[in-house]
């Protein structure tokens, strides 16, 4: 039984680096990419990733708050995508309507 | 007793591993891939893919009783956000003027006038 609860712990190990490498190589893009949207993408996908690293957490230790941890951030991600796809647009996030018009 | 719980740790260990090829395609998408537009295909499908495997092993792992919903809940959750947040910076690159690569048009051209 020991033996077996090793096996996913080693898996969530080996998935937690993986994915930190691949957060450090989506890092690239977003330093050079060379519009602003490349870089909303890459952080974009930062962000996706460290979800993925929040349920890699809760696989390795057990506990299943870190579940709950990883749906908080993917929230946030998603808010502040489109945060940030408004504000390269418009040049503000919340704007009048009369203004629009 | 001990085969079922066997099977349920080597599905959990495949489900990671199919999540961490998933991450790494996405990833490796986003580096290479020329144009901002072919870089959030890359990323966003791959990406959501990859999530929601590693999403499936925590639902396996930890049971319908436990943080299992929460991951059924985040599956769902990735599913209906992340083509949104595409969609809006697909929208703001064309709208910026980044430029497409060869043929490429936009589709809604003329409605949005």
């Amino acid at each position: 039984m020991v033996a077996e609860e090793t096996v996913v712990t080693t898996a969530a190990d080996v998935g937690i680096v993986l994915v930190s490498a691949l957060c450090i190589l989506c890092s690239y893009r977003v330093v050079k990419g060379p519009t602003v949207p490349d870089r909303v993408v890459a952080l974009d996908a930062i962000g996706t990733n460290v979800v993925a690293l929040a349920v890699l957490f809760a696989l390795k230790t057990g506990r299943g708050l870190f579940v709950t941890v990883s749906l908080v951030l993917a929230i946030i991600g998603f808010l502040s995508t489109i945060t940030v796809a408004k504000f390269v647009t418009e040049g503000d996030i919340i704007e009048r309507r009369e203004e629009q018009e | 007793m001990v085969t079922v719980a066997l099977l349920r740790q080597w599905v959990v260990v495949g489900l990671i591993a199919v999540g961490c090829f998933f991450l790494l395609v996405g990833t490796v998408g986003l580096i290479r891939l020329p144009n901002v537009y072919n870089r959030m295909h890359a990323t966003s499908k791959p990406t959501t893919l990859g999530t929601a495997s590693v999403f499936l092993a925590g639902f396996v792992h930890f049971g319908p009783g436990g943080a299992g919903l929460p991951s059924l809940i985040g599956i769902v959750f990735l599913f209906l956000t992340v083509p949104t947040g595409a969609h809006m910076i697909a929208r703001s690159a064309q709208r910026i003027g980044v430029p497409f690569l060869g043929s490429v048009t936009w589709p809604t051209e003329d409605e949005e006038e």
